[in-house]
């Protein structure tokens, strides 16, 4: 697998480290719905096909990253900074 | 149906093994059942077992979308241990260890369960005072645990690197005798032999592509091979968990699916007689009958659905099994593989009722589930027979959860990739 870091460039991956799904939403910290931060802390959909997630680039510029990935095959669909991507937590 | 026995396999032999007859039957899926179980993976194939054996319940069809032993249970480095920390956990692994004790009489059939002992290696003195703890928790449950001192382990383990100029010397190492290796295929089809003598239909090729319901409740599926009704559905397909129970609806459960490589070296001559555990990194191995190495290590530590991982994991591991025996360095790999693991979020696993009505749930192995085959089928059986848990899984719900009850053996929180 290579990611293509859009600081450095295509690298290989053991140069990143993965941080799991960024779809995630956390909920307000005021917040005391229990079933928002059941799914927040524990809950996944863990999808078999395209996936967005954060990778951090540890062995390179050291940016966060949100990628889409195909979870059946691999394949690098989307790379963008993770203070770019809207969405989950990143928002 | 296929015996075993000297005979046999002397006339088999005369024959040019032309004449083995199959040991399992090949039936039609009947329109209805009293339990359908999805998933004929080693937990499915033992659920299916002891329902039959336990509890009389022999209306059943297993459904597995590609042929017996297809995922994890023919893919796993076969290790059988019971040696945990956690109270919960050490009951329903050492309940295991003992149905494993027996298997091969139980099935009539040889799992090749191998009692060699495993070896957890610790390289520092705090890894030394966590394992001791988790040796006296395990004597405290009544398993069988020792502390071997880097003198008695250089003895059992000669190729092993004990020197103090190892990169990570090791200065002692748990040992659970009654711990060890089964065959790993010998238990699925075991399993399934037994169960389709008991009257289960075992259907392959029979993926399950939606859910039959009235109202919440689930009152079938429907399959490549057309739709089956049944009173209750039981659910056991591993890694594929998240994606099946989608097609019911459950869109979020406590479980990512992660990639486990595998690999296996050429054969040599006797090299080791126990399993071996490296505690500075991850990695464990032991030799199979047929003279190869067979060890794995980590994750790939990404989401991934696809049956194979990634070079930096390999490198990694192969970095590992070299440091710990530098005489292997020279070996061969013969083949390499992957599975895909379902990791839970505190690194146990859940076998319950629910989470919709008629239905019944086992998932959440992550790397431990083939030391688990026996209890997880026996409690599982229980408890779609009878509504209500075994003492043995009643702490592994899927509402623990939500209730703060986890049981994370290693403290890690809920990083499914780190469990
Ligand atoms: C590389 C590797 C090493 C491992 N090492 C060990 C070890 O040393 N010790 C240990 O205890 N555990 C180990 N494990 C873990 C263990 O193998 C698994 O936890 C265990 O096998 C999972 O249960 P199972 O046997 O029922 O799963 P599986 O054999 O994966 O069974 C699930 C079945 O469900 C089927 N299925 C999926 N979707 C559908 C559908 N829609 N319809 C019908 N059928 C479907 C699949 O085809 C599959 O056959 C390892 C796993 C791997 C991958
Ligand atoms: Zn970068």
């Amino acid at each position: 697998m290579l990611i293509d870091c859009p600081h450095c460039g295509s690298r290989d991956l053991a140069e990143f480290s993965y941080q799991g799904d960024a779809t995630r939403a956390r909920p307000d910290l005021a917040s005391t719905d229990t079933k928002a931060w059941l799914d927040y802390v524990y809950n996944r959909p863990n999808p078999a096909g395209r996936h967005r997630e954060f990778w951090q680039h540890a062995g390179g510029c050291r940016a966060h990253l949100v990628v889409e990935r195909d979870t059946l095959t691999h394949e690098i669909l989307t790379v963008a900074f993770a203070r770019d991507a809207a969405g989950g937590d990143a928002a | 149906m296929a015996e075993y026995s000297a005979l046999s396999l002397f006339k088999n032999a005369f024959s040019g093994n032309r004449d083995w007859k199959p040991a399992w039957r090949k039936p039609d899926p009947k329109p209805s059942y009293d339990v359908i179980i999805i998933g004929g993976g080693g937990h499915g194939l033992a659920t299916a077992y002891y329902l039959a054996a336990e509890h009389g319940i022999t209306n059943v069809a297993v459904l597995e979308k590609g042929w017996l032993g297809s995922g994890n249970i023919g893919r796993n480095t076969t290790i059988v241990r019971s040696n945990y920390l956690l109270p919960e956990s050490v009951r329903f692994y050492e309940f295991s260890m003992k149905l494993w004790e027996n298997l091969s009489h139980e099935l009539n059939y040889n799992v090749m369960f191998s009692q060699r002992g495993v070896l957890n290696l610790a390289h520092s003195p705090g890894q030394a005072d966590a394992f001791i703890r988790r040796g006296n928790a395990m004597r405290h449950g009544g398993v069988d645990a020792e502390w071997l001192t880097p003198q008695q382990i250089a003895r059992k383990v000669p190729g092993l690197d004990t020197s103090k100029s190892a990169r990570f010397p090791v200065v002692g190492g748990l040992l659970q005798p009654r711990a060890g290796t089964a065959r790993h295929d010998a238990v699925a089809w075991g399993y399934a032999r037994a169960a389709d003598r008991r009257g289960v239909d075992l259907i392959e090729n029979c993926e399950v592509t939606g859910f039959l319901r009235e109202g919440d409740q689930i009152t079938g599926v429907s399959t490549a091979r057309g739709d089956i009704r049944a009173k209750k559905v039981a659910l056991a397909v591993a890694g594929s968990t998240s994606h099946v129970l989608q097609r019911a609806g459950i869109e979020r459960l406590p479980i990512e699916s992660h990639v486990l490589q595998a690999f296996v070296s050429e054969a040599i001559k006797p090299f080791v007689d126990c399993v071996v555990t490296f505690g500075a990194g991850h990695l464990y191995m032991s030799q199979s009958d047929k003279g190869g190495l067979v060890f794995g290590g980590s994750l790939d530590f990404y989401n991934s659905y696809a049956q194979r991982g990634n070079l930096p994991t390999v490198e990694d591991v192969m970095s590992e099994i070299c440091a710990m025996f530098p005489s292997v360095a020279r070996l061969r790999l013969l083949r390499s593989w992957g599975g895909v693991m379902d990791m839970s979020m505190d690194g146990s696993p859940i076998i319950t009722k629910g989470p919709l009505p008629g239905l019944y749930l086992n998932c959440g192995w992550c790397y431990g589930g083939f030391k688990a085959t026996p209890a997880s089928g026996y409690s599982f059986a229980w408890t779609i027979a009878r509504d209500e848990p075994h003492a043995i899984n009643a702490p592994f719900t899927l509402s623990r959860f939500e209730r703060g009850a986890v049981i994370d053996e290693t403290g890690h929180g809920p990083t499914p990739k780190l469990h």
